[in-house]
């Protein structure tokens, strides 16, 4: 039993931290978000050549076959430096929606693994988390499938090529069985896409499919399972996020009621702050062991789904707890655009909505431990 | 990082397994799940039969008579004992004194006291806490004076758990006032049933009577009964310090006990529309609470991987210890929830068997736990702790 890092995990975890130092550095935060579509494009080139984009990928698709450990370790870095780049959205759960559904599904898996294109997973629709609570549907037609109806949300689909897109070929929503997977190209006939901001600076989409032209991935009838085991990847993927976003906003609380004078002492030198800090401390800490037993467990390949939605529901209260508190105490200069905490909590709330909300795991979870 | 168990620990977590097997009286299981301690009697019994199988004092070194169990096979020991409802083992005499004993002790108190505390003959009572000095234990004026091949005590302690079962005591007691606070306070071994001692029930609000104060006038005790040396007691706490992250591991552990009770309670409540485990409201609950009992176990094993890679934990220990001791609160209160109005039916003024099933157990657990943030280092002070270790704050 033990927690650290490999030596090849723990260079992952070295690199994914020096490129976020370089790249995503506190004080020049807004230049890059103002940046948009050039910067993305150059650090999603530079992470490609890292070799980030090939490791979630399954060996049997070419790629370097990184689990669930391997990709924590790149995530943590990621949440520390609040990256906008989507790895998990454009890579992590493409790579995994895609393992072994076809010999079309292992040509874009290499183009993923290159950082040749972009693929967003459109999975949920207006009656909520739900994987199999979906409406659209995929009629039969010649060799191919239509597909018609509406996406609510598509994590990080605003800038995707192709769409990977759940509609039924049989069944009502709610059913398991009937739910099948498409591959869409973002410029298919038919489809409408409308694209937004979230308030953490990501960008996502919603799309209408009106007699869309879909590529079947993997088993018609039969995707349920798929999508789920991805989702908990990706699930699995952004719990890391969370942690290494909460770690640094602890830090920098902690830097900050250390050096921040009022009544002529260290704010830090009062109990009453001491113990919201401490708090803050006991809550990733909670997060953290949460998140690292989690992810051993899925990468063991053993049953982890109430452990992942319990770890979801975990991290999510702690994450906006820590985040909430870190503004609270830096005080009024803690709400501000500037100041790096306030976008802590602006992404520890999305990443809270990210793959199901707390309420909706925690109904998960005790669905599942019934 | 890896979790999986090795090949000769899943040997061992099956040993355990077949010891634990239908060894725990139905009878004993309410009282364990409520988090409250069995009769002194059960809990004796239970000791023998771990010590009779070489399992009696399990974080102990082999060479004090302990298990020499790794931080691994301790982690093991403990989940089959809490998923086979067994109680914690009383720790005072295996956690607290005797470690002190076998770091510091002489070695005549190591030959007679340790193997007693094993072997279940001998029930130790820790006698640290003063009317004037809790959490500020230093503050203590329990006064010990030489008087040739003995200290006599004068003194009045409080919160003295199982004074009234105890064989011996362990004492901080005062025998300098020169220096700081901390210096002259010795440790000293007494035997409860020196002349002089007078112990007097507290009455808590579980009505359940576990703890006391004891008075003790001119209470004769031989010097060969100092741990260590004089004037050095404070310190001795030190190695209970590494210790505790194991302690709190280990009670965290019992956790799941409660809530399985919590589950069962509500599976066979009936309400006005069906049964109470299939209300959302309260299934949305309970999965709460179970979710923080599972991050405080995922916290335990991350104790338990620094331990066996002998990394130090910092507060991690203080940590589990607020976060336990929280949770075992809202459990029991929520298997008092569970009940519904019978909760209300505390004792039973006529016929003793018609008290509703789990009372009172449920709400004596719900009461005792109440003790629970502030024994062994206040929620408070454990807040403190870990602004100062770890915080730097």
């Amino acid at each position: 039993m033990q927690f650290a890092f490999n030596d090849e995990q723990q260079m992952l975890h070295d690199s994914a931290l020096r490129f976020g130092a370089d790249e995503w550095n506190a004080a020049d935060r807004l230049k890059r978000l103002a940046e948009v579509g050039e910067g993305a494009a150059r650090r999603w080139a530079q992470m490609a050549e890292l070799g980030w984009l090939m490791l979630p990928v399954a060996e049997e698709d070419g790629g370097l076959g990184g689990g669930p450990v391997e990709v924590m370790a790149i995530m943590e870095g990621v949440g520390r430096h609040l990256m906008t780049d989507a790895y998990v959205s454009h890579c992590v759960l493409p790579a995994a929606l895609l393992a072994g559904g076809g010999e079309h599904c292992a040509a874009l898996i290499e183009q993923v693994g290159a950082g040749q294109v972009r693929i967003a997973a459109a999975l949920i629709e207006e009656e909520g988390f739900d994987t199999a609570a979906i409406s659209s549907r995929a009629a039969a037609d010649g060799d191919g499938f239509k597909l018609t109806g509406a996406k609510a949300h598509v994590e990080d689909g605003a800038d995707a090529d192709w769409y990977l897109v759940s509609a039924r070929t049989a069944g009502v929503s709610g059913e398991r069985d009937g739910v099948s997977l498409f591959l869409v190209p973002a410029s298919a006939e038919g489809l409408t896409v409308q694209r937004f901001r979230s308030v953490d600076s990501h960008r996502h989409c919603s799309l209408d499919l009106t007699d869309v032209a879909g590529i079947p991935v993997g088993a018609i009838g039969e995707a349920a399972d798929r999508i789920d085991a991805a989702r908990d990847r990706a699930i699995v993927a952004h719990l890391a996020e969370a942690v290494g976003s909460m770690e640094a906003a602890v830090e920098a609380t902690l830097d900050y009621v250390r050096t921040r004078q009022q009544f002529g002492v260290p704010i830090g030198s009062f109990q009453v702050v001491q113990h919201k800090v401490v708090d803050m401390s006991v809550a990733c800490e909670e997060a953290r062991a949460l998140t690292m037993v989690a992810t051993s467990q899925l990468a063991r390949g053993g049953e982890a789904s109430s452990l992942i939605a319990a770890a979801k529901v975990r991290v999510a209260q702690c994450g906006i707890a820590v985040a909430q508190q870190a503004v609270q105490l830096h005080g009024g200069v803690g709400t501000s655009e500037e100041l790096i905490v306030s976008h802590h909590l602006r992404r520890q709330m999305m990443l809270d909505l990210a793959h199901g909300d707390r309420d909706y795991h925690k109904a998960r979870f005790a669905e599942l431990t019934r | 990082m890896n979790l999986d168990l090795a090949p000769e620990d899943r040997e061992f977590q099956q040993e355990v397994r077949e010891f634990f097997a239908n060894s725990i009286p139905e009878d004993w299981k309410k009282t364990v799940r409520a988090g409250l301690r069995l009769s002194p009697e059960n809990l004796v019994a239970y000791q023998r039969r771990l010590a009779e199988r070489g399992w009696g004092a399990p974080t102990w070194p082999k060479e004090y008579g302990g298990t020499g169990w790794t931080p691994q096979q301790l982690h093991i020991f403990w989940s089959e004992a809490s998923a086979a409802d067994a109680p914690a083992q009383f720790h005072q005499g295996l956690e607290l004194i005797g470690p002190i004993i076998f770091t510091y002790g002489s070695q005549a108190q190591k030959d007679f006291y340790l193997p007693r505390i094993i072997s279940g003959e001998d029930w130790w009572c820790q006698g640290y806490s003063e009317p004037g000095a809790g959490s500020d234990l230093a503050a203590l004026r329990t006064r010990a004076d030489r008087d040739g091949d003995d200290y006599v005590v004068n003194g009045h302690k409080m919160w003295t758990s199982y004074a009234h079962v105890a064989d011996r005591m362990f004492i901080l007691a005062r025998t300098s006032n020169e220096g700081r606070r901390q210096q002259g306070i010795s440790l000293m071994l007494v035997d409860m049933d020196t002349p002089g001692i007078r112990i007097s029930p507290i009455h808590t609000l579980d009505e359940k009577h576990h703890t006391n104060e004891v008075f003790l006038d001119d209470v004769r005790i031989p010097a060969a009964n100092v741990v260590g040396e004089e004037g050095m007691g404070w310190n001795y706490g030190k190695v209970l310090l590494d210790r505790e992250r194991m302690v709190a591991a280990a009670t965290a552990m019992f956790l799941p006990q409660t809530l399985r009770a919590v589950r069962e309670a509500a599976t066979r409540r009936k309400t006005g529309h069906g049964l109470l485990i299939d209300k959302p409201e309260f299934r949305a609950k309970l999965a709460q609470v179970e979710i923080e009992a599972m991050a405080v176990q995922a916290m335990v094993l991350r104790l338990m991987a620094d331990a066996a890679a002998g990394a130090d934990s910092g507060p991690r220990g203080s940590m589990v210890k607020l976060r336990w001791s929280e949770l075992t609160q809202q459990a029991t209160a929520l298997w008092v929830e569970a009940l519904g109005p019978k909760a209300q039916h505390f004792a039973a003024l006529g016929d003793e068997s018609e008290l509703p099933e789990d009372m009172p157990f449920a709400l004596k657990g719900a009461l005792y736990a109440r003790v629970t943030t502030i024994y062994g280092g206040s929620s408070e002070i454990q807040r403190n702790i870990i602004a100062r270790r770890a915080l730097g704050l």
